[in-house]
C-alpha cells in the first residue's frame, strides 16, 4: 500500500447530530483529510443498506454512517 | 436558532432594562444598549476580523483556559451570529475594518436608549457559578490543577481549549486519577452563606466522571466526594447506578484539606471515611463542583424593578404561583427563581409564557408580523434550469478554495444555466439580486455552494419563495464548514472537493420536484385528561388563553392526590390551593368538567382529534385539536416494614390525612420514626420519588411543633432536599430531628415488642444497632404512576418501563409528546411536588396554545409517502415510527395497506429504509436522489 494512501470515505450523517458535528469541526477549524464526501440525511435511520453497497460499488474504500 | 429566525421574536442584544413603569398589560420599559462596534445587519459572522486582530485577551467562555482576540464571538452557536469588539481590549489598530468586506465594523457606535411598550415581562437572567477563589481552603487560586466543574466542562468540550482531549491545566498531561468535591458553594453556611442545595451539581459531576472515562486513554479513576447523592430527576437514579457499574467511585465524605506536591502538581486530599478512618490520597486533578448563585446584575435589576427577592437573592415566588413575582405582570423562570436543571428551567420558561399569555390573550396577533405570500410559478414538467451561486464568504471560502475555478466548473454540469460568484451570498442585497436572477433567467432549481444548510437553508428557501419558486427546489453544497475551513492547508484538494460537492448538489437538485405543504385547520377545543392539581391548572390556563376546554376526571370529584396533602414545602396549605383552583374551574365559563368519565377510543391526529368517552355509562364524543395528559400517580402501598399490622404504621399520605383530621395525638407520643425510600430506588422501582425526603421532613417538623419533646427519627439512604428545600433539612436538624442513614443492603427492621413498634437500624456513625421504640412509624413510599396502557395506545404516546409517560425530549421538550398535539404534565411525567406540577401544567398549556393559536398546522413538504400498490401491509413502518405517522388504511380499495399521515410525519425516513417492499418514498431525500449523489461523489 502506498505510504501516503488516504482512503476515500463516503459519509451519511444525521442532520441533527453528526452533520452538525461536522459543521462544528469546521467552526473549530479541525483539519482532516479532504477525501471524505458527506451526504446529509434527516436521520441515520434513513440510510438504506443499498446506499452502503452503492458507495462501495462507486469506488469508495469505506462508508461511514453516523447519527 | 429557532429563536433567531422567529418572525415575532425581536432579539435586542447588548441591552439592559433600566426601568419599568406602568402596570400589568401596559408597561413601558426603558432600554439601554451598549455598542458592539459591529453592525449587526452587515456582519455575516465570517470571522475575518477575528483572524487579523492582534490583541490577545482572556477567553471568559473557556473560563480563562484559552485566549481570544478583541474582536470575538463568544461561542460558535451564538445568536445573533455576529462579532463584537471588546473596546476595553481593542487597541484601535483598524485592521479589522480594513479586512471586513461586509463593511460591518463601526467604531463610531454610541450607546443608545430606547423605550418599548409591553404587556408582560419575563425575567430569565439565569445564575452565576459560585467563585471558589475567595476561599483559601479550596486552594483554587493556589494550585493550577484544582479547577471548577465549569472549567472541566470546557476541557471535555470538543470546541473547548484542549479540543476535548482530557488534560490538566498545569502540564497538559492526561490525568489518571480525578477527584470531584461536591457542595462547593452550596449547603455551606460557614463560609459562603449559601445554605441551599444547588440541585444540579451531583448530576453534572456524575456526568463529567462518565464522560471523562470515555475520553480517557487508559482506565481513569474517577472519585466523587459527596454528602448526599442527589439524583432526584427523571432517569437520574438510573444514570447514578450506571456510573457505579462503570467504576465511578463514590465516597461519602467532606474533604477538609487540599495540599499540593510542588514537584508533580498532584494534590493530596485528606478526609475521614464513614467508618471514621482518616485517609490521605493523591490525585492528578481536583474538580470543584461549584454551585449556583444569583447574578449581581440580576439582583440589582430586580431591586430596581421592585421585584421581591428571597433570602438567597433569588426571585421570591409561592408554590401556588411558581412563576409569578411580587409585581403583577412580571414573571420569572429558570435559575433566577432558584437553582435548577435544564428540564425544570424549560418547564418554567413555558409556564411563564403561559402566565403571560393569560394577560395578553385579548391582544394576541395585534402587533405581530406575517409573511407576505408571493404566488408560486408552476415548474412541473419543465426541463431543469439550474442556477449555481458560489459564495466566497469574504475569504473564508475563497482564501482556500479557488471559487472562480469552482464556478467555471459548475457551468459544465448538466442542466446548469446560470453560475455566479458572490462575496457573501447570504447578505441582504445579494438575496434581492438572487430573487431578480431567478426570475430573469427563468431558473427552476437553485444550488448555493456556501456554508451549512443547518444555519442558512431556511433563509435561502425564503429567497426562492420570494422569487415565486417552490422552496424545495433548492440544495446547498457545504464548501465552507465541511471544506475550506477543514482543509485550509490543502487548497488544491479543497477546490477539487468543492467541485465534487457542487456536482453532487446539482445532480440531486435536478431530480427534485416542487413539494406542497398542506394546511390543516386546528380544532379550537382542548381536552385535558385528569382532574388533579395539574389537570385543573392546565385547563384553567387554556381557558384563560381563550380556548374551550373539556376537563375529564374518572372519579366522582376533582382534586386528585392533593385532597390528601397537608402543606407544600414552603408551608402553604394544599387544601387552600385546591379550593381556589376548584372555585376558579367552577367559575370559568370556557371549562366543561366531565366527572366519572373515561376515554374509550381516540381517533384522528394533531388539530383534529375525535375522542369517544364513557361519561357515567353514557357515550359522549368530543372533537378537539389538542390533548393534555395529566393522569397523575398514586402512592405505593408497601409490602414490607409490617405495614398493615398496626394502625400506627402509616404511609406519608395517611400521615397527612390523620394530621389534617386532628387524629394524630402528637402530645401523647414520645417517639416517631420515618423510613425513606420505601419502594423507591429498588430493583422493582429504580427511580427516586423526588418529593418524599422533603415531605417527611415537613411532617417531622409538624410533629416537633406540636410536641417539641418528641424524639423524631428519619431513616434515610440520602437526604434529597434539593434547592431551598435544604432549609427544611437544616431547620429539622436544628430542632433535634435525628437522621440515621441506612443502605439498601441493610434495611431497617420493624418488630413488635409488648405491643409497641420497634425499629432496628444500624447507626453508621457510632457503628451500633439502635432499637427505637416508637409510637408512630411513617413509611415514605414511592410514587407509582397510574399505568394506563390503553390511554397511551389511544394517543400513540410512549410509556417507560416504570409506567411514566415519555416526553418528546428529556431536556428541551419535557411537557409534550413526540406525537404532535399531545401534551403532558404532573405526576404522570415523573414524581414532583405541587409547585413543579403547577409549573408543568402551565407549560403543557403553553405548548398547546402555540398550536391552537395558529389556527392551522402546516405539514412539512419533505415527508414519506406510501405507494400502496407495492405495500405488503407488514406493519414494519407502523412499529418503527417514533411519531405514529404510519397506520393501516381501514377502508377502500387499499384497505390493510399502510398510509402516512402527512401532519405527523417528520421526514426522518426510518420507515423508508425499513420498508421490505420498497413501497415508501421520502420526498426530498428519495432513493434516486441519494443514488445520484453517491454516483456523483
Amino acid at each position: 500500500m502506498a505510504e501516503n494512501y488516504e482512503p476515500k470515505i463516503l459519509a451519511f450523517l444525521c442532520n441533527w447530530c453528526a452533520y452538525a458535528g461536522a459543521d462544528l469541526a469546521g467552526v473549530s477549524r479541525f483539519q482532516y483529510p479532504p477525501t471524505l464526501r458527506v451526504i446529509r440525511t434527516m436521520c441515520s435511520g434513513r440510510v438504506d443498506p443499498l446506499y452502503i453497497a452503492e458507495g462501495l460499488v462507486n469506488g469508495y474504500d469505506g462508508v461511514f454512517v453516523s447519527g | 436558532m429557532d429563536v433567531g429566525r422567529h418572525l415575532n421574536i425581536n432579539i435586542i442584544p447588548n441591552t439592559e432594562v433600566t426601568s419599568l413603569e406602568g402596570e400589568v398589560g401596559n408597561f413601558k420599559a426603558r432600554l439601554e444598549s451598549v455598542p458592539r462596534f459591529i453592525n449587526l445587519d452587515n456582519c455575516t459572522g465570517c470571522g475575518e476580523c477575528k483572524s487579523v486582530c492582534p490583541v490577545t485577551a482572556v477567553n471568559e467562555f473557556d473560563c480563562g483556559l484559552n485566549v481570544r482576540s478583541a474582536t470575538y464571538i463568544q461561542y460558535a452557536q451564538a445568536v445573533p451570529l455576529a462579532f463584537t469588539i471588546d473596546k476595553d481590549k481593542c487597541i484601535g489598530c483598524g485592521l479589522c475594518e480594513r479586512v471586513c468586506l461586509a463593511d460591518a465594523i463601526d467604531y463610531a457606535q454610541e450607546p443608545n436608549t430606547a423605550e418599548v411598550e409591553v404587556g408582560a415581562v419575563i425575567m430569565s437572567q439565569g445564575s452565576d457559578a459560585f467563585d471558589p477563589s475567595k476561599f483559601d481552603h479550596y486552594s483554587y487560586s493556589q494550585y493550577p490543577n484544582v479547577i471548577t466543574s465549569l472549567e472541566f466542562e470546557r476541557i471535555l468540550s470538543a470546541s473547548g481549549p484542549y479540543q476535548g482531549h482530557l488534560m490538566r491545566p498545569l502540564d497538559r498531561e492526561e490525568p489518571a486519577k480525578i477527584a470531584w468535591l461536591q457542595c462547593v458553594g452550596s449547603r455551606d453556611i460557614n463560609r459562603c452563606d449559601h445554605s441551599y442545595c444547588s440541585s444540579v451539581c451531583c448530576m453534572y459531576a456524575i456526568k463529567e466522571a462518565v464522560i471523562a472515562k470515555e475520553h480517557a486513554s487508559g482506565n481513569l479513576s474517577c472519585n466523587i466526594f459527596y454528602m448526599d447523592m442527589r439524583t432526584h430527576g427523571k432517569d437520574f437514579e438510573k444514570y447514578y447506578d450506571r456510573a457505579k457499574d462503570e467504576g465511578v467511585n463514590f465516597v461519602r465524605s467532606r474533604v477538609h484539606s487540599i495540599t499540593e506536591d510542588p514537584k508533580t502538581g498532584n494534590l493530596f486530599l485528606e478526609y475521614v471515611t464513614e467508618a471514621g478512618e482518616i485517609v490521605r490520597d493523591e490525585f492528578d486533578l481536583v474538580v470543584l463542583s461549584v454551585g449556583l448563585e444569583a447574578k449581581e446584575s440580576a439582583i440589582d435589576l430586580a431591586k430596581n424593578l421592585g421585584i421581591e427577592l428571597n433570602g438567597h437573592n433569588f426571585v421570591a415566588t409561592s408554590d401556588q404561583n411558581p412563576v409569578s413575582t411580587s409585581r403583577e405582570g412580571v414573571f420569572v423562570c429558570g435559575a433566577f427563581q432558584g437553582p435548577k436543571d435544564i428540564p425544570q428551567s424549560v418547564v418554567e420558561a413555558s409556564a411563564a409564557a403561559a402566565a403571560a399569555g393569560e394577560i395578553l390573550a385579548d391582544s394576541r396577533y395585534k402587533d405581530t408580523k406575517e409573511v407576505e405570500l408571493v404566488p408560486e410559478t408552476n415548474v412541473v414538467g419543465e426541463r431543469p434550469r439550474i442556477g449555481v451561486f458560489v459564495c466566497s464568504c469574504g475569504i473564508n471560502i475563497a482564501g482556500t478554495v479557488d471559487v472562480d475555478e469552482v464556478a467555471e466548473y459548475s457551468k459544465t454540469l448538466p442542466y446548469v444555466e446560470y453560475v455566479t460568484n458572490n462575496l457573501y451570498t447570504c447578505s441582504q442585497d445579494t438575496q434581492e439580486i438572487m430573487t431578480q436572477i431567478i426570475k430573469e433567467q427563468n431558473l427552476n432549481r437553485v444550488v448555493v455552494a456556501s456554508c451549512t444548510p443547518k444555519t442558512h437553508e431556511p433563509m435561502f428557501r425564503d429567497t426562492l419563495t420570494n422569487a415565486g419558486l417552490n422552496k424545495y427546489l433548492f440544495e446547498m453544497a457545504n464548501i465552507r464548514n465541511q471544506c475550506s475551513w477543514v482543509h485550509a492547508n490543502n487548497p488544491d484538494l479543497a477546490t477539487k472537493k468543492s467541485k465534487d460537492l457542487v456536482r453532487m448538489a446539482v445532480m440531486k437538485v435536478a431530480l427534485k420536484e416542487p413539494l406542497q405543504e398542506i394546511k390543516l385547520d386546528v380544532n379550537q377545543n382542548a381536552l385535558v385528561i385528569g382532574g388533579g392539581i395539574s389537570g385543573m391548572t392546565s385547563a384553567l390556563n387554556l381557558a384563560r388563553q381563550g380556548f374551550q376546554t373539556h376537563l375529564i376526571e374518572k372519579n366522582e370529584e376533582l382534586g386528585g392526590q392533593a385532597k390528601s396533602l397537608y402543606k407544600t414545602a414552603k408551608g402553604e396549605k394544599v387544601g387552600e390551593i385546591l379550593n381556589s383552583l376548584l372555585t376558579d374551574v367552577k367559575n370559568e365559563k370556557r371549562i366543561e368538567v366531565h366527572l366519572k368519565t373515561e376515554i374509550e377510543e381516540v381517533d384522528g391526529f394533531v388539530g383534529n382529534f375525535k375522542t369517544k368517552l364513557n361519561k357515567g355509562g353514557k357515550p359522549l364524543e368530543i372533537e378537539h385539536g389538542v390533548a393534555t395528559i395529566a393522569t397523575g400517580a398514586e402512592e405505593f402501598k408497601p409490602d414490607e416494614y409490617s405495614y398493615g399490622e398496626s394502625p400506627m404504621i402509616l404511609t406519608s399520605l395517611e400521615f397527612d390525612k390523620k394530621l389534617m383530621a386532628g387524629e394524630l395525638k402528637a402530645g401523647e407520643m414520645d417517639t416517631a420514626v420515618f423510613i425513606q425510600c420505601v419502594g423507591s430506588r429498588e430493583p422493582d422501582r429504580p427511580y427516586c420519588s423526588r418529593l418524599c425526603c422533603s415531605h417527611s421532613i415537613e411532617s417531622a417538623l409538624e410533629l416537633k411543633e406540636l410536641n417539641p419533646e418528641m424524639n423524631v427519627y428519619i431513616l434515610n439512604r440520602d437526604i434529597r432536599t434539593y434547592g431551598d428545600r435544604e432549609e427544611l433539612y437544616k431547620k429539622a436538624r436544628e430542632m433535634g430531628v435525628m437522621f440515621i442513614r441506612y443502605s439498601y443492603d441493610e434495611k431497617p427492621e420493624v418488630v413488635f415488642k409488648d405491643g409497641r413498634i420497634v425499629v432496628k437500624a444500624e447507626d453508621k456513625i457510632i457503628g451500633r444497632v439502635l432499637e427505637i421504640e416508637t409510637d408512630l412509624l411513617t413509611l415514605a413510599t414511592s410514587i407509582i404512576p397510574n399505568k394506563n396502557i390503553q390511554l397511551a395506545q389511544n394517543f400513540k404516546v410512549a410509556m417507560d418501563e416504570d409506567g411514566f409517560y415519555v416526553e418528546r425530549h428529556a431536556k428541551l421538550g419535557p411537557s409534550e409528546f413526540a406525537t404532535d398535539g399531545v401534551f403532558l404534565c404532573g405526576l404522570a411525567h415523573y414524581p414532583k411536588p405541587i409547585d413543579e406540577s403547577i409549573a408543568q401544567a402551565k407549560a403543557a398549556s403553553s405548548r398547546a396554545v402555540t398550536l391552537l393559536a395558529q389556527g392551522t398546522v402546516s405539514t412539512n413538504g419533505e415527508i414519506a409517502s406510501v405507494n400502496q400498490n407495492n405495500c405488503s401491509g407488514c406493519g414494519t413502518c407502523v412499529s418503527v415510527c417514533p411519531y405514529s405517522a404510519p397506520s393501516f388504511l381501514e377502508e377502500g380499495r387499499m384497505a390493510g395497506k399502510a398510509d402516512i399521515n402527512a401532519a405527523l410525519c417528520k421526514g426522518c425516513g426510518l420507515c423508508v429504509a425499513s420498508c421490505r417492499s420498497g413501497a415508501i418514498g421520502l420526498k426530498g431525500f428519495d432513493n434516486e436522489q441519494i443514488f445520484s449523489m453517491i454516483s456523483a461523489a
